[in-house]
């Protein structure tokens, strides 16, 4: 089983740091375009409320695969800046994953009582000094295990990329088939990788529920 | 300088407020003036607008109509001027609404550092004082869920205290508490009274408002309907509404 993983590790290699290349590219831009929705559909403007949820209503509703299948098809006869599959790929993961960020964001933000805010405004604090202080502080807490299983699904989800010519780890199975070595094998390397891969993730949840949790 | 009064503007005046929620007037018509170290206690039966007029005053409720001035300035719309007047005046609200986040001394010093600028210190020294005043200081360091809700509501207290208000807004500051819990309330309150704070006070607590008030405000559906000493309230009500008010509450 071992020989495998050794004979096959250029593939391995290429493939996992991909997907980690992906993760984190889309996983940063997802948490940025995610939270700036939820800004606006919690904002007092009419119209960013519309925007937003629009947004979210088409974007969550669509498979992943249509969502690349636009970047990979559509896209090329837009006559926008023309850029790599691998930059396209990160591209659909931020505009998929993001209406799901901007929920679990705008969920943690309507959990936090009203009484909140408005002790913080009538003590002369600004609305940016309210929300940061005041709001998001007590939003990121309760947003934490839900906005781990975004991230957790967006990692698996990577492995869409492969159908569209990324080489990360999805990709490996059908390669090591060529080469003639055993794909069970290697779907469970795969396997093995993917979960070494969730346990940041996860121990980056529990360090942070816990510092943030306290009785109330 | 024979009369003062005419000299310094009154520390509130509301002119010709009008509110309403949707199609439902909540304010009508309100005129009401508080001067320096006076002592207004609202009362009125729920839904007449009591707590809506308390809240207009440092526009956590905008009004529709009508002109709103503190100490003679009037209330500036939304921003940093309204975020500045916001901090001279200070609100007491029924839940409590203490930062959850933050320990008791973290919540009555956090104000004082990011608005009035406070070195971190200082603002914590002054914030211990405060709570040594309203006789809470061995909770400093614990978190609001932990205290009863009369502790919470001192604490409260405190906070507001902490940013120097000119004025003291109570919005129902006892009408969440335990029947055990309000007299320690009532104290803090009684205190600043004594010391010479100008408060606006909504309550239900009749004891309070005859001992402590200088006027007694009397609401019913939107409007003030009497504005008298409490003396003169208690004995002998002008209004039928406001009879009608008392023969409810002080036959039990």
């Amino acid at each position: 089983m071992i020989e495998l993983l050794v004979d096959n590790r250029d593939l391995f290699l290429t493939g996992f740091r991909n997907t980690i290349l992906l993760f984190l590219l889309a996983g940063i831009g997802a948490l940025v375009v995610g939270t700036l929705l939820a800004a606006m559909r919690v904002s007092p403007v009419p119209v960013l409320r519309l925007l937003g949820g629009g947004y979210v209503n088409i974007f969550r509703n669509t498979p992943l695969t249509l969502v690349f299948f636009f970047f990979a098809f559509a896209y090329p006869r837009l006559d926008l800046l023309d850029v790599s599959f691998f930059t396209r790929a990160v591209l659909a993961l931020i505009v998929y994953t993001a209406a799901f960020v901007c929920e679990v964001v705008r969920s943690g933000i309507n959990t936090v009582d009203v009484g909140q805010a408005e002790a913080s405004r009538a003590l002369g604090l600004t609305f940016t000094q309210t929300l940061t202080t005041i709001v998001v502080p007590q939003a990121i807490r309760s947003v934490v295990p839900p906005l781990t299983s975004v991230l957790n699904a967006l990692l698996k989800n990577t492995t869409v990329a492969a159908g569209f010519a990324v080489a990360e780890a999805g990709q490996i199975t059908p390669t090591l088939s060529e080469r003639g070595a055993s794909v069970l094998i290697g779907m469970v390397w795969i396997a093995i990788g993917f979960l070494i891969l969730v346990i940041p993730l996860t121990a980056t949840q529990r360090t942070l529920e816990k510092r943030w949790s306290v009785a109330r | 300088m024979s009369s003062p009064a005419k000299a310094t503007p009154p520390m509130i005046r509301l002119v010709g407020v009008h509110k309403r929620f949707g199609s439902q007037p909540v304010l009508k018509d309100i005129n009401l003036e508080i001067n320096r170290g006076e002592v207004v206690v609202v009362l009125g039966p729920s839904g007449a607008g009591k707590s809506t007029l308390c809240r207009t005053i440092n526009r956590l409720e905008p009004i529709d109509a009508g002109r709103i001035e503190i100490d003679g300035v009037a209330l500036p719309a939304e921003g940093r001027a309204l975020a500045r007047l916001r901090a001279d005046v200070g609100i007491v609200f029924q839940q409590f609404n203490l930062f959850a986040h933050k320990t008791i001394v973290q919540n009555v010093a956090l104000a004082p550092v990011l608005v009035r600028k406070l070195g971190k210190a200082d603002a914590r020294q002054a914030a211990m004082q405060l709570l040594a005043r309203v006789g809470i200081s061995d909770q400093a360091d614990k978190y609001p869920a932990q205290l009863s809700g009369g502790q919470q509501q001192r604490a409260a207290i405190a906070r507001a205290l902490a940013m120097r208000p000119k004025v003291m807004l109570f919005d129902e500051p006892t009408s969440a508490l335990d029947p055990e819990m309000v007299q320690e309330v009532l104290d803090v309150m009684t205190s600043l009274v004594q010391e010479g704070m100008t408060m606006l006070v909504v309550t239900h607590e009749m004891g309070f408002a005859r001992r402590a008030a200088d006027r007694v405000v009397f609401m019913s559906v939107g409007e003030i309907v009497e504005d008298s000493p409490p003396d003169q309230f208690f004995t002998a009500p002008r209004s039928d509404r406001a009879k009608d008010f008392l023969g409810k509450i002080l036959t039990h």
